[in-house]
């Protein structure tokens, strides 16, 4: 924006009893004819300057009327430069003629390339994406060179007041407001007032209410799982019971779920266990029936594979990554580390908890089953958990 | 021609009913001031407006549904899959429907634009002092807006219903059943029991389609309006005051240029969508409950909680059978509520330590206030530190470092690298105030080298135009409090003394720290009255202060508390 414009007039003359809001009312230039412009903008802060005045410019046609007239004109109605205007001119034609030719192009690809193929919806984005595309870059670069180089640059200052309103305003505000509190009695008499007030209460706190339904109260559904005695783990996937037999080389790992509720997400988000093979040896056993820090219960392992509860103890993701070498179970989320060999305590990031060991054994034909839930709740901390 | 003849007639038909020639005269004149920064919260909006677009469309064919089904769609890989409705109807979208997929890409790039912008515009408005009265509700207004952005965002990219997503909502349920005391309660009513249960993507999707974007669009019109009625604020320049505005007029001018700037919006948008691939969920699969992936990163607007989640050491307390989870409400609720409640407070505790009450349309040069833009920075670095930690696990990948030393890393940079920012950036604020001053005292330097008739070599300098004078000695002085007002054996004011006061006086030397400026020059356009004059009268009791300083109020009481 060239600086051609003399600065604003600092507030001096702003008459102090404007009933309409400022934006509507002020606004003084200082574009073509900055000399005309002040002198009058003082005294007649409300009215922009150059058209005629209050009384005259009630319709739109006498106002038309005087912007006709080139003296009173208050924004440049010609660029400085004709030449340079011109080829702004057809370069922004040249912008919208092509921007219109993209919009076709976009109907038309719209029309003639099909989807329902992943190579179909490929090509289709591709050329839908770029006609589209082109058609709005074009339209805002011919609109930019347009107000650069076709519009005339122009400056314009407008007034600010303070937004506090006069202290006569405020007065007359207070008043009226307070002659309303007094005819409607509503300060006047507490009994009113009091009533009203306790009639409310019940309304407040009718959304609580309604809102109980959304769903069941937890309970104690965050202690147990799905999984019970005699249950076969059967591998996520394929949906197969498994031997230890199978399952037979050092590292590996897989995730299995309960017989019956492979498909039940809502089962599957609590009771999704990791079984992992060790070699022998590599598992710090316990003898005990029971859950022992830093340590495996033997008796729930078969053949060295060790049954863990996937779901991660900090916040409920399935803990699904595992590294041989270091027999670390890695939850992708939040990086919470355990250690598969020592009933995976954690011993990096944000977990509090190890992974519970779920009680494992084999049934009559050789398959891995349960010998009954976990002992302790899976997945993340809650509030009414011991 | 034909202007004047639709005047006549539909604008006449229109005045007739709405009376308007006179109102929308002045607001066609309504200035506009003009800097590259007052785009950000264009492209704010213009966001918003291609996201109600886009999403319209994508309502369409979408079905927020859990129930199961197994595709038979276009997309081969997946097909014969179990997934839900919701997943599938994506799927359909993306690969069944003419410009679903653009749709789709255009409406998540937008949803990240229009949250990196409010980032932006913030940032820009706090460094600017654009916060500062008259415009603090505004400024409370954004931070709401901001708040409302992230939590449409996340529950908008969770409705497809994919594995990455279908993650987000499962850390979601963790972090609320952590919540002491109703954290377990809130998840079940959310979720309709337990996770994932059948009705979180019907609920999310009518809060994301109706009640938020429903708010988020009454805020925005409320913060126009606001920002309309009260005037832009402008960057200190020549001729620019606090008690004016300088621009080009709305129309046809910024009109035009704003147009122009919604179509480059919608064009950069239009060819993000079309070649840069965002969200694509049948790379990730359907939700199941077993499977997760590395690499998983929510948006960037979530990043910081994920950082936050992952920086946090495993602390638990169990107290009366009862678990404190402080691993995961901590850092779920305090650091994003930290900065949250600090932005809120900001412009009042700002007011409370400078005793500065007076309005403020010029915009700071963020050197101008060394205290504010170091907190801000320092602000800016503890959100950056956590918002990396969020990506520990791919920046760890691609440096070829050690996953748990990114982790050491950030949970140091998290309490150091804040007070190292703020320290640097103050010296850099003061140092630029030192080159301003310079340049004010000394001029300009030319290159040219002159030998005076003695032989001795001197520099010739000429001194700064009007325009950078302008720009150099817009300064807001700050009043003095009115301990330091009073002169030597004076008794100090009352509200000065005590623990509070105390504090106040050495947060207010903190905050007016400043080199001044040298005096100003006999023409009068530096700083001609100082301070603390108050101007009689009412109404329009505007101090003439140099371009850049606060405005007055009738009566300046600039201390009230």
């Amino acid at each position: 924006m060239s600086d051609i414009n003399s600065p604003g007039l600092r507030g001096s003359g702003d008459s102090g009893d404007q009933s309409w809001p400022e934006y509507l009312t002020s606004g003084e230039a200082h574009g073509a004819t900055p000399a005309d412009a002040e002198p009058e903008g003082r005294r007649t802060p409300r009215r922009v300057i150059g058209t005629p005045p209050p009384a005259a410019s009630r319709t739109l046609l006498t106002e038309e009327a005087a912007a006709r007239q080139p003296a009173t004109r208050e924004l440049p109605a010609e660029p400085e430069d004709p030449a340079r205007a011109k080829r702004a001119e057809r370069l922004v034609a040249a912008c919208f003629l092509l921007a219109m030719v993209a919009g076709f192009g976009f109907l038309v690809a719209y029309a003639i390339i099909g989807v329902g193929s992943i190579d179909g919806a490929w090509h289709s984005n591709l050329v839908l994406g770029t006609c589209l595309g082109l058609t709005f870059l074009l339209l805002a670069v011919g609109a930019t060179i347009w107000v650069r180089h076709l519009m005339p640059d122009v400056e314009i200052t407008e007034q600010r007041h303070l937004m506090r309103s006069d202290e006569k305003d405020r007065e007359a505000f207070k008043q009226t407001f307070t002659e309303g509190a007094d005819t409607s009695q509503f300060v006047k008499r507490p009994l009113v007032r009091r009533t009203l007030l306790a009639a409310t209460v019940p309304l407040a706190v009718a959304p609580i209410f309604l809102l109980r339904d959304l769903g069941p109260l937890p309970g104690t559904s965050l202690d147990h799982t799905v999984w019970r005695r005699g249950l076969r783990l059967l591998v996520y996937g394929t949906g197969r019971p498994i031997t230890a037999a199978e399952f037979n080389s050092p590292g590996s790992i897989i995730s299995v779920g309960p017989e019956g509720y492979l498909d039940d997400d809502d089962a599957m988000a609590k009771a999704a266990v990791t079984l992992i093979k060790f070699r022998p040896g590599q598992l710090q056993f316990t003898p005990v029936n029971h859950a022992v820090p830093n340590k495996v219960v033997q008796n729930w392992t078969v053949d060295n594979i060790v049954a863990y509860s996937k779901i991660c103890t900090h916040v409920g993701c399935p803990a699904a990554l595992y590294e041989q070498t270091t027999h670390h179970i890695l939850c992708p989320c939040h990086q919470s580390t355990f250690d598969a060999t020592e009933g995976a305590r954690v011993i990096f990031g944000p977990a509090t908890r190890p992974l519970p060991q779920l009680p494992m054994g084999v049934d009559s034909q050789g398959y891995l089953i349960a010998l009954g839930d976990f002992q302790e709740p899976v997945g993340p901390s809650f509030w009414e958990r011991s | 021609m034909s202007v004047d003849r639709a005047l006549e007639g539909v604008g006449g038909w229109l005045d007739d009913r709405f009376h308007g020639a006179r109102g929308v005269r002045v607001l066609l004149r309504k200035v506009f001031p003009d800097h590259w920064t007052f785009l950000l919260g264009e492209i704010i909006l213009y966001s918003f407006i291609i996201l109600l677009l886009t999403g319209t469309f994508l309502t369409l064919w979408f079905q927020p549904s859990m129930t199961q089904v197994v595709y038979h769609g276009a997309y081969v890989p997946l097909r014969g899959v179990r997934m839900s409705e919701a997943y599938a109807s994506t799927l359909n979208i993306s690969f069944d429907v003419r410009g679903g997929l653009l749709m789709r890409q255009i409406h998540h790039w937008a949803a990240d634009l229009f949250m990196a912008a409010i980032f932006a515009h913030m940032i820009r408005i706090f460094f600017t002092g654009a916060y500062r009265k008259p415009r603090e509700i505004n400024w409370l207004i954004g931070i709401t807006l901001l708040t409302l952005g992230l939590v449409e965002g996340l529950f908008g990219y969770s409705l497809p219903d994919d594995l990455l997503s279908g993650a987000g909502l499962r850390i979601l349920e963790g972090v609320m059943q952590s919540i002491p005391l109703v954290g377990t309660y809130l998840a079940f009513f959310l979720f309709g029991g337990p996770f994932p249960g059948h009705v979180i993507i019907p609920r999310l999707y009518i809060l994301h389609v109706l009640l938020i974007p429903g708010l988020i669009l009454a805020l925005v019109t409320a913060h126009l309006f606001i920002m309309f009625h009260q005037k832009h604020t402008q960057m200190p320049g020549k001729g620019r005051t606090n008690e004016n505005v300088v621009g080009a007029p709305m129309y046809p001018y910024f009109m035009a240029k704003t147009g122009a700037f919604f179509f480059f919006t919608f064009a950069v948008l239009a060819l993000a969508g079309t070649f840069a691939q965002i969200n694509p969920i049948w790379l990730y699969g359907p939700f199941n409950p077993v499977a997760m992936s590395a690499g998983s990163q929510p948006d960037f607007y979530m990043g910081m909680l994920e950082g936050a989640l992952r920086v946090m050491p495993a602390w638990q307390w169990v107290v009366f059978g009862h678990t404190f989870a402080f691993n995961v409400f901590i850092p779920a609720l305090v650091p994003l509520g930290l900065v949250f409640t600090l932005a809120a407070l900001w412009p009042f505790m700002e007011q409370w330590v400078t005793g500065d009450r007076r309005e403020h349309h010029i915009n700071d040069r963020p050197r101008n206030a060394p205290a504010r833009t170091g907190i801000g920075i320092a602000v800016v670095t503890f959100y950056g530190v956590l918002w990396a930690e969020g990506a520990n696990d791919l920046i760890a990948d691609h440096l070829d470092i050690s996953l748990y030393l990114t982790t050491w890393i950030a949970r140091v940079a998290i309490f150091v690298a804040p007070v190292l920012a703020y320290i640097i950036t103050k010296r850099i604020c003061l140092a630029l105030q030192r080159k301003d001053r310079h340049l004010l005292e000394h001029g300009v330097e030319t290159g040219i080298i002159r030998q005076l008739p003695g032989g001795e070599f001197i520099e010739e300098t000429r001194p700064v135009d009007e325009e950078a004078l302008a720009v150099l000695t817009s300064r807001t002085q700050i009043p003095p409090l009115p301990a330091l007002e009073a002169g030597e054996g004076e008794v100090q004011a009352p509200r000065m003394r005590g623990a509070m006061g105390k504090m106040r006086e050495r947060l207010y030397n903190v905050v007016t720290e400043s080199i001044p400026l040298p005096e100003p020059h006999a023409d009068g356009h530096g700083n001609g009255h100082g301070n603390g004059h108050a101007v009689e009268g009412n109404g329009h009791g505007q101090e003439s202060l140099p371009a850049g300083s606060g405005g007055a109020e009738p009566g300046a009481d600039v201390d009230q508390h």
